[in-house]
């Protein structure tokens, strides 16, 4: 049996909380936003909001830009398909090989039970 | 972890010797990665795996040949490698993606980890991106939404 242990991943922990999956939603709906905005448009505080973009924007999700005062955020479209695609792709791999792993070595092990 | 790394494990129902063998032994590992494989578990080893057209890595015309360089090899315990690094080239965290594996006896077996880390250094080059994609096959899709449900579908208590 595999259990699925990247969840320590960065990235995977920025996009499994529920709000941070929101506030991405919601850049990819305006295309570009900032704090005071999306935080109009989401259940929780502008602080909140402020603190979700941090970690997207650490783990590269969103970028954002000064415009005025206020920073607008956008999405990185590249980053979220190229970490998407290649860390899927990965885990989805090792799953597989893993499998044939556990497949040949069990069969070893039966072999040489009967040898002995 | 990295944000570029992933992590599995699996529970085998076989001693780490066993599980040792297959894993680093050129014959065995050509029956669960490349489908050639030229490799010494021996730290600082240089080798190659190959994929052949037909063969595990898909449709393509011509071999793929994909450098190898052992890290660390203590057996029944550790064995890990980088790989993906343009030939001929010294394998480093900027040109490579790390493999290590983890062994360790449990009752009944042993558990194997796997990690991989360094997947940006290869996928962000361009054309290494292309070979390490096409070198792989997998259905996952790109967008936003396959990654969600994929990581909602982790069992309960593991995400985040």
């Amino acid at each position: 049996m595999t259990t699925a242990l990247a969840e320590d991943d960065a990235l995977w922990a920025a996009v499994a909380d529920p709000t941070r999956r929101r506030v991405l939603d919601a850049l990819l709906e305006h295309g570009e936003a900032s704090t005071t905005t999306l935080a109009q448009g989401l259940p929780v505080t502008r602080q909140a909001v402020a603190k979700h973009l941090a970690v997207l924007n650490r783990v590269g999700l969103v970028t954002g830009r000064r415009r005025g005062r206020e920073v607008r955020y956008a999405v990185r479209p590249e980053r979220l398909d190229d970490a998407a695609e290649a860390m899927a792709r990965v885990a989805a791999q090792w799953d597989r090989r893993l499998a044939r792993i556990k497949r040949l070595a069990e069969s070893a092990q039966a072999d040489a039970g009967i040898d002995r | 972890m990295a944000a570029d790394s992933v992590e599995r494990e699996i529970l085998i129902e076989a001693s780490p010797q066993v599980v040792w063998g297959v894993i680093t032994e050129p014959e065995q590992i050509s029956r669960w990665f490349s489908d050639e494989a030229d490799v010494e578990a021996r730290a600082a080893a240089d080798g190659t795996l190959t994929w052949r057209p037909g063969g595990r890595g898909g449709k393509k015309e011509v071999d793929a040949i994909v450098p190898i360089r052992v890290v660390e090899a203590e057996p029944f315990s550790r064995f890990s490698f980088r790989w993906n690094h343009p030939q001929g080239a010294e394998p480093d965290e900027n040109n490579s993606a790390l493999v290590e594996f983890t062994l360790i006896e449990e009752a009944g077996g042993t558990r194997l980890r796997v990690v991989e880390s360094g997947i940006d250094a290869v996928t962000h080059d361009e054309e290494g991106k292309a070979r390490y994609l096409e070198d792989h096959e997998g259905g996952w899709g790109k967008h936003l939404g396959e990654l969600l449900e994929y990581v909602a579908s982790k069992p309960p208590g593991t995400t985040r």
